[in-house]
């Protein structure tokens, strides 16, 4: 069995003690569906790029020269980490000048920040993947270094639901994975549009498709802030342990060290104790509102 | 008379008109002395030149949402308590500009760094300003091996480390202080330079480390005779007992994990302007915002660190909309924090007992009030919401 490479939580690569980003430049976009899109970084310098490491679920600040910073995860592979990839949806002002940005664009980033997914706590497991649109892209890493490390960990299912078959984010991997065979993949959308003939509804009816061996399974939810309340609840029903399910939470965040004060919740600093939260850590202000 | 420190501590005397020769000292030596005076119409820690900037005679009256400043005792110079801001403006100012660049090519080109750190001597520095410094020093990592120091945490540290405090004991509460309740006052035990006790013809100095110890050395003080030790002692114990408000410590931290959804939440609600005073004033409030300004050109950038408050909807603003939407939520997480989790964040309250958040509401909101409301009716909100939780999703 394979030791993962990189488990201890790696250093941002702008050092411990600035708040200059690093200049990256964008290599390749990908259009993923209509508003998301895919873009290949690489770190202009090649210390940087030889040094950088990642925990899958760790993000970057990314920064748009004259416009601003936003909090994005990493997507791609954690043990190829010479070009870094991040899936980045249009909503706001910063990752509208992402999208402007094409080829060959200069972008900062500082990084990475926040816990990952616990890797090592996978061993030996029933891997439960659940996510829901863009909640994808933070667990694409942990989906690529399961596939490269297949005895890592028992079953794995991903379970992953959008809007629309248009909106599926990494469409064609979706696809791969689910011929590829290694892992179970099953999609569900909320309208069946075009050729779908797929299950349809909310993401956690899959697990009518699936059977949980409650105390063997780890799970890993990400998606809007309903999906993750829903899937928590729904493992727990099913007597899933709560310190087995892990949940990544978004929050607005400024620094990524836990100096701002803005990601709070409850006495969690978000881009330091999380974004991957075990469910039992905070069990208590989970499901609140306002905290 | 009971002190809290040995017999052999020395203590020493100056006379009031030598106060103006500690100015000449300082600022001899390079510091930019600060001292209160009179901004606006409240007392505010300001450079100045002379002892006349002292708000010679004048006390100040606080209380919930009020606050003037009214005729004292002619000869006293530090009547009053704290105005709407002190030190932590000098250490962590409101607006920092961190550094400029601009893009060259591939590259990010330094042009310009954070301002120097000054060398600040402040007077009249309260005792429970003291304790908000130690309180910030622990959230930027002061002192602390291994803590990220980046450019802003390096400026406060700097200006912190070479700053020096002179303290001016409490011997009058006002309306608002809640300080003896809370351990940090009325009078400073540790953390500065010189601490003075004002009497009418002049000051108690207590030395408190050995750059305070140089500089009373120079002042050539005079040993204090027994009455003015006596006398000093028993306003320090007097205002001490003087004080109106009162906020027991013991359980807060318990009370407010416990209490998320009792209705005096509601009630603070309806009350709550959500304006944000509370945090602007707040002598520990640390949440801050770094952005952009960017030339027309787009690439010429100057990265600002700012103040910002939990009271905004922006702050908590992500592409779902604002993660607190109410009100409610957003006291209940600025008094939690203060009082509650900051102990699981940094070991230690964030609250010091100032009183400023009282004063500068501007419809008086009283945090002693609300624990003691929080605590009082605790229990039957307890049992309700124990039921719930049993039938709900806690597992």
């Amino acid at each position: 069995m394979s030791q993962p490479s990189h488990l201890p939580r790696p250093e941002p690569v702008c050092g411990m003690d600035t708040w200059m980003p690093v200049p990256a430049r964008i290599l390749d976009v990908r259009q993923e569906n209509f508003n998301t899109r895919t873009f290949t970084m690489q770190f202009v310098d090649e210390e940087t790029r030889r040094q950088y490491r990642f925990t899958p679920g760790q993000f970057n600040m990314v920064y748009v020269p004259g416009v601003g910073e936003a909090a994005i995860s990493v997507s791609s592979h954690p043990e190829h980490t010479d070009t870094l990839e991040h899936t980045i949806r249009t909503v706001g002002s910063v990752t509208r000048a992402f999208e402007r940005l094409g080829k060959g664009g200069i972008v900062g980033l500082r990084g990475p920040f926040g816990k990952g997914w616990p890797l090592e706590a996978l061993r030996g497991k029933d891997v439960v993947i659940v996510a829901g649109g863009i909640g994808i892209a933070p667990l694409r890493p942990v989906i690529c270094w399961l596939l490269d490390h297949r005895d890592w960990c028992r079953r794995v299912v991903l379970m992953y639901g959008c809007r629309t078959p248009e909106d599926r984010v990494f469409g064609a991997e979706l696809d791969a994975w689910e011929q590829g065979g290694a892992i179970e993949v099953l999609v569900t959308v909320d309208n069946a549009t075009g050729d779908w003939f797929g299950p349809v509804g909310v993401v956690t009816r899959l697990l009518q498709r699936i059977k949980v061996g409650a105390a063997r399974t780890m799970v890993l939810v990400c998606g809007p802030k309903i999906l993750n309340r829903v899937a928590a609840w729904n493992f727990l029903q099913l007597h899933v342990p709560p310190d087995q399910v892990y949940v990544s939470l978004e929050r607005n965040m400024n620094c990524g060290f836990a100096r701002c004060g803005h990601c709070q919740f409850g006495a969690n600093f978000v881009c330091t104790d999380g974004p991957v939260f075990c469910f039992a850590d905070i069990a208590d202000i989970f499901t609140r509102e306002d905290v | 008379m009971s002190t809290p420190y040995p017999a052999s501590y020395r203590r020493l005397f100056l006379p009031r008109p030598r106060l103006q020769h500690l100015f000449d000292r300082l600022r001899e030596e390079g510091y930019t002395v600060l001292g209160p005076t009179v901004v606006n119409g409240a007392v505010s820690l300001q450079p100045m030149q002379s002892v006349d900037q002292l708000p010679r005679g004048l006390r100040d009256e606080q209380d919930g949402g009020h606050y003037r400043l009214v005729e004292g005792d002619p000869a006293l110079t530090f009547e009053y308590v704290v105005g709407p801001d002190g030190p932590k403006g000098y250490f962590f100012p409101s607006h920092l500009p961190l550094f400029s660049f601009h893009v060259e090519g591939d590259s990010f080109v330094l042009d310009e760094t954070a301002p120097r750190p000054p060398k600040l001597a402040m007077l009249g520095v309260r005792p429970c300003e003291l304790a908000a410094i130690r309180v910030q020093d622990r959230v930027f990592g002061v002192g602390m091996p291994g803590v990220f120091r980046c450019e802003s945490e390096t400026f406060y540290a700097e200006t912190r480390q070479q700053a020096l405090l002179l303290t001016v004991n409490c011997t009058r509460p006002s309306g608002t202080c809640f300080c003896a309740s809370w351990g940090t006052g009325p009078r400073a035990t540790h953390g500065y330079d010189l601490a003075l006790t004002e009497l009418r013809g002049g000051f108690v100095v207590e030395i408190g480390s050995d750059r305070g110890a140089a500089l009373a050395e120079q002042l050539s003080l005079r040993e204090p005779t027994e009455a003015e030790l006596e006398l000093a002692e028993l306003k320090l114990q007097r205002a001490g007992e003087q004080m109106g408000r009162h906020l027991d410590a013991e359980g807060i931290k318990e009370l407010l994990d416990a209490e998320l959804e009792h209705p005096e939440w509601d009630d603070v609600a309806t009350r709550c302007l959500s304006c944000g005073n509370c945090t602007m004033v707040c002598p520990t409030c640390f949440c801050c915002t770094v952005s952009d300004s960017t030339y027309l050109n787009g690439n010429q950038v100057t990265r600002t660190r700012q103040w910002e408050s939990c009271y905004t909807l922006q702050f908590t603003y992500t592409t779902t909309g604002p993660e607190r939407n109410t009100i409610r939520g957003r006291y209940r997480h600025w008094l939690r924090h203060k009082l509650g989790t900051w102990w699981d964040q940094f070991g230690m309250s964030g609250c010091i007992g100032c009183g400023r958040c009282i004063t500068w509401c501007p419809v008086g909101i009283d945090l002693t009030e609300e624990i003691s409301r929080l605590r009082e009716q605790g229990h039957v909100h307890r049992l309700h919401r124990a039921h719930l939780v049993r039938g709900g999703l806690s597992p």
